[in-house]
Parts: C-alpha cells; structure tokens; sequence
C-alpha cells in the first residue's frame, strides 16, 4: 500500500535527496519555531496581564449594553468605559449606569437609544480591554434586507422608481415579469458598482466620479444581460427582454449603488440592500397592479382617469406601509 | 402630442417656454420624472433646489447635445446622451454641495438621481437633437422652468398644508394637515394638482384631456 511514492509526498529518509532537502528545511523550522515561542511568550504575558476577558457583547434595545466577563469586574463606575459608534469613534455616548447581573455579567445603560443592526465599540479602561460590537451575519443581513424592502419601501417611502412603477404596474403578468427581472439586475449591478467603488474609485480617490461610472455600469450590465440571455435563452428573452431595457432608464437601479457608496457598506450589506430594494420594488408593482385592475372596472370621476387615480392609490399603499416603519428586528 | 415637431413656422422663444410650463408640463401632463416630484417637495425650498438643479442640467445638456450631434452616430446616441448628461450632473452636483449644505443634506442623493430623470432624456431625443442651437436653448430652458413651476407648486401646497408655513414663514399655528408632510401626502398632492390640471384643460378646450390622463407616461 505505502510503497507507491506519489510526487506530492513528503520525502522518506533513505531516498536520494532527502538529506539534502532536509538540511535545506531546517533553517525554516528553527525560524519557525522561534517565532512560535515568542508569540507563546506575547500571549502568555497578555494572560498575565488581563486575566479577565470579555466573553460577549451584545445590544439590547432600546438603550443597553449586556457584557458578560470571564471573572467579576472590579471597577464598575461608568467612567471606566467608553462606547462610540463605528463610525463616530471621537464622539462617545455617555454612560449613566452601570449594574452588576448574575454570572460575571454587566449591564451597562446608555443616554441614547441603541439599534441592534448598528457598529459600535466598547472600550474598557481597567483591565484594558476593547471590543467591538456588531451584529451577527445574520441579524445584519435580514434587518437591511427586511427595512429596505418594507420599512424604507423605494416606491412608497422614498419614492424613487415611480416613472416605470406607474407605467408597467398596469397588468398583474408584466409586474411580475418587471418584478423579477428588475430584482435579478439590482443585485447583479449593486454587486459589480459595489466592486468598482470600494476597489477602484476609493483607492484611487476618484469618489467623484461615482455618478459617470454607476451609470456606465448599469447601462454596460443591463447591455451585457440582453445579448447574453438573447444568445443562450431566447425563449426568457421574448419574454423578460422588453423590462430590461427600461431598467436603464429607472432611479432606484442608480439608488442602489449611490446609498451603498454614500454608507460604506460592506460586501454583505450591499447585496442586501439590493435584494432587499429589488423584492420591495417587486412587491410594491405586485400589490399595485392588483388595485389596478379593480379600478378598470369602478366609476372613477372623469378629472381622476388614469394616472391621478393611480397616484391616489399609491398614496393609500404608502400610507399602510408607513405602518412597517416603527418595526425593529432585534429587540 | 408634441406640438412643436409639427412642419410649419418655427416656434418662438416665448412659445417654446409657455410649451415647457403649460402645454406640455413634465409633471402635470407629460407625466415624466416624478420620484422627485413626490420627494422632495415637502417644502418650498426644497423643491427650489432640486427644480434650479434640474433646469441647469437640462439647459446644458439641451445645448451640448445640439453643439456635438453632428459627431455622434445614431446607434450610440443614448449612451453618449446619458455621458453627457451624468457629467453636468456631477458638475452641479458639487455645485450645490458646495454653495447651499444644509438643503443639499436634505436632497442630495436626489440631485445625483437627475442622470436618471426621463424627462431630460427625452427632451434630448424629442428635440435638442433635430432642433438647431437657439431653439433647443429656449426648449430646454421652458422645460426646465416647467419642472420648476410644478416643484414649487407642489411643494408650496404640502408645506402650506403640512407644516402651516409658506417658504420657511410660518402662517398657520401648530401643523393643520400634517398628513401632507407625510410620504403619502405627496402621492394624494399630485393626484389633487393633476386632476385638477386635468379638469382645467377639459374646461378650456371641452375636449377630454390627453396628457396625463393617457398612457403616454414611462420610460
């Protein structure tokens, strides 16, 4: 069984060459070895020194902070911590009380009310310790993808997209066609403007020319989707072909990657935000197109024909969604 | 339903200008680029903004296009329309940034949204260009001033209604009608004005209404 030497295995003494490719590996291995002592040594003189660890660090809203230790707390005065947000690290919020709980916790409450999808960071003065706070995966990815397609609905809260909303909301198939098609190229084209702005256009400082590329990148992709899906699927084509051209001409296409650009998302929350903002738009043509066509068949009075009607309408969507906007995932 | 594509004489300055604001307004009766209307005219100043944003862009494209049409080919000519577009943006994007913060904190993310407006697009291949130079300039310039008449209006009524003041001077006590302030105020506002624009060209012409009524809204 292990006479057979593959090329990939390690050399067996005896064989010619390997004393030689043993003598040329020691070098690596002391150096090796030495560098794990001294990290060795670093760790255990920062176990000396802080022998109490932050296990967790957890938001619980509306305006507290759950930290649970490795051992009891000494100093519990809420000068010894600070806590900022990520984004603002020289602004603290101010910490008016801090309480013991059971097992080594702490509970800290702050002046200002929390949010459990937000970055902040917690320093303690004594024993020194930093950590920062961020939502899970998970939680990040659900809260903006659920606020953007319902909470911050585009059409109905932030109005964006409403010349296309208006034209094809008209029949129940072409708003599901639209619907698809249109969530399908957002996250296709928040990805590749998500790319472009934070690894070509930041590092080379050129942030202001974020309007000429983002639409450059929407029209490319959009072109690039029609000759592809032309060429291999022609029966999609025929059917999904029309809505991508009009995808061009829609704002929230352009909104996506501008919000994402102006936040500083991260790879996870863009592909969210354009999730989240494709399947609103989805659902909002969805739900509209279904009161539309009741309308067809009611007496509407001759000034409100047609497109006043339609916008009455969305003012009534828009109204029930603003029902979805106290709504908080992590409590 | 362009009036001034129409062979005849060639339409005046003063006629291409009333054309932008009334016949053929593009929030009331082309029924173009309307997320801004809807969006930022919760006040006054506001829509003052966006609307000064808008009649720039679209000056300034109107005519670039019409120096540079000679050298564009057809099959290319609505991305070259959108380059051109994006870069006056950009320009009085950070115009704006620039010279007025405090408003452009509240519209900002709008004004870069105008490359994507319909109504400046539309104007380019409708008119600006097949149309030579002056003409074009004067198109642009009603169009643009149509769109800012129709912010201003807007925007005079929610705020008058939303937060009982009229450009940032209070005249009504407390908030009469909050509910005009509100996201879905502004779908009924414009449903209100459009209607109303509506049943004003009905009584004028005693013809029924083609524009916004019609399906001639979109892209």
């Amino acid at each position: 069984m292990a006479s057979r030497l593959r090329p990939w295995m390690p050399c067996r003494p005896g064989r010619p060459g390997a004393a030689t490719r043993a003598a040329r590996t020691a070098p690596a291995a002391l150096s090796l070895a030495v560098l794990l002592a001294a990290a060795l040594a670093v760790l255990a003189a920062a176990g000396v020194q802080a022998d109490t660890r932050l296990l967790s660090a957890r938001v619980v809203t509306p305006d507290r902070l759950a930290l649970r230790f490795s051992a009891p707390l000494e100093r519990t005065d809420p000068a010894n911590f600070r806590f900022t947000t990520a984004q603002a690290p020289d602004v603290p919020i101010a910490v008016t009380a801090v309480r013991r709980a059971a097992g080594d916790r702490v509970v800290l409450t702050l002046g200002q009310k929390l949010s459990g999808s937000e970055h902040y960071r917690l320093e303690i003065a004594d024993p020194p310790l930093s950590r920062d706070v961020r939502p899970s995966t998970w939680a990040l990815l659900i809260t903006v993808l659920l606020s953007s397609a319902l909470i911050n609905n585009f059409v109905f809260t932030r109005y964006l997209g409403l010349c296309i909303f208006f034209g094809v909301s008209k029949k129940r198939d072409t708003s599901l066609g639209m619907g698809a098609t249109f969530t399908m190229v957002m996250v296709f084209t928040g990805m590749v403007s998500w790319a472009i702005d934070s690894f070509v256009l930041r590092l080379l400082h050129l942030s202001f020319l974020q309007i000429l590329v983002f639409i450059g990148t929407v029209a490319f992709v959009v072109q690039f989707l029609d000759t592809m899906l032309r060429k291999t699927h022609p029966g999609l084509h025929k059917r999904f072909g029309i809505y991508l051209m009009l995808i061009t001409t829609n704002c929230i296409i352009l909104a996506v990657p501008l919000l994402n650009a102006q936040g500083s998302a991260g790879p996870l929350e863009s592909f969210a935000l354009a999730l989240g903002s494709g399947g609103g738009f989805a659902l909002a043509l969805f739900l509209m197109s279904c009161a539309r066509e009741r309308t067809e068949l009611a007496r509407v009075p001759a000034p409100f024909q047609g497109l006043p009607i339609a916008f009455a309408l969305a003012g009534l969507f828009a109204l029930a969604f603003m029902g979805f906007s106290g709504l908080d995932f992590f409590r | 339903m362009s009036t001034v594509l129409l062979p005849g004489p060639a339409p005046t300055a003063r006629q291409l200008i009333l054309n932008g604001i009334f016949a053929e307004n593009p929030v009331f009766r082309l029924a173009l680029s309307l997320c801004p209307a809807v969006a930022v005219t919760t006040t006054v100043a506001n829509g003052l903004l966006l609307g000064v944003a808008v009649l720039l862009v679209q000056v300034l494209s109107s005519v670039t296009v019409t120096l540079v049409r000679g050298f564009i080919h057809p099959r290319v000519r609505i991305p070259v329309y959108t380059i051109i577009i994006a870069v006056w943006v950009s320009a009085i994007d950070m115009t704006l940034a620039a010279f007025t913060p405090a408003l452009y904190a509240q519209v900002g993310l709008y004004v870069k949204l105008i490359v994507a407006f319909a109504i400046i697009i539309s104007r380019l291949e409708v008119f600006a260009s097949r149309q030579p130079l002056v003409p074009s300039f004067f198109d642009g310039l009603g169009m643009g001033l149509g769109f800012l008449f129709a912010l201003v209006v807007i925007g005079a009524m929610r705020e008058l209604l939303g937060a009982g003041s009229l450009a940032g001077i209070p005249l009504a006590p407390g908030k009469p009608l909050l509910f005009f302030a509100l996201p879905a105020g502004g779908f009924f506002s414009i449903a209100l004005l459009m209607a109303l624009f509506n049943w004003v060209e009905r009584r004028t012409t005693g013809k029924s209404s083609a524009g916004g009524a019609g399906g001639t809204h979109g892209v």
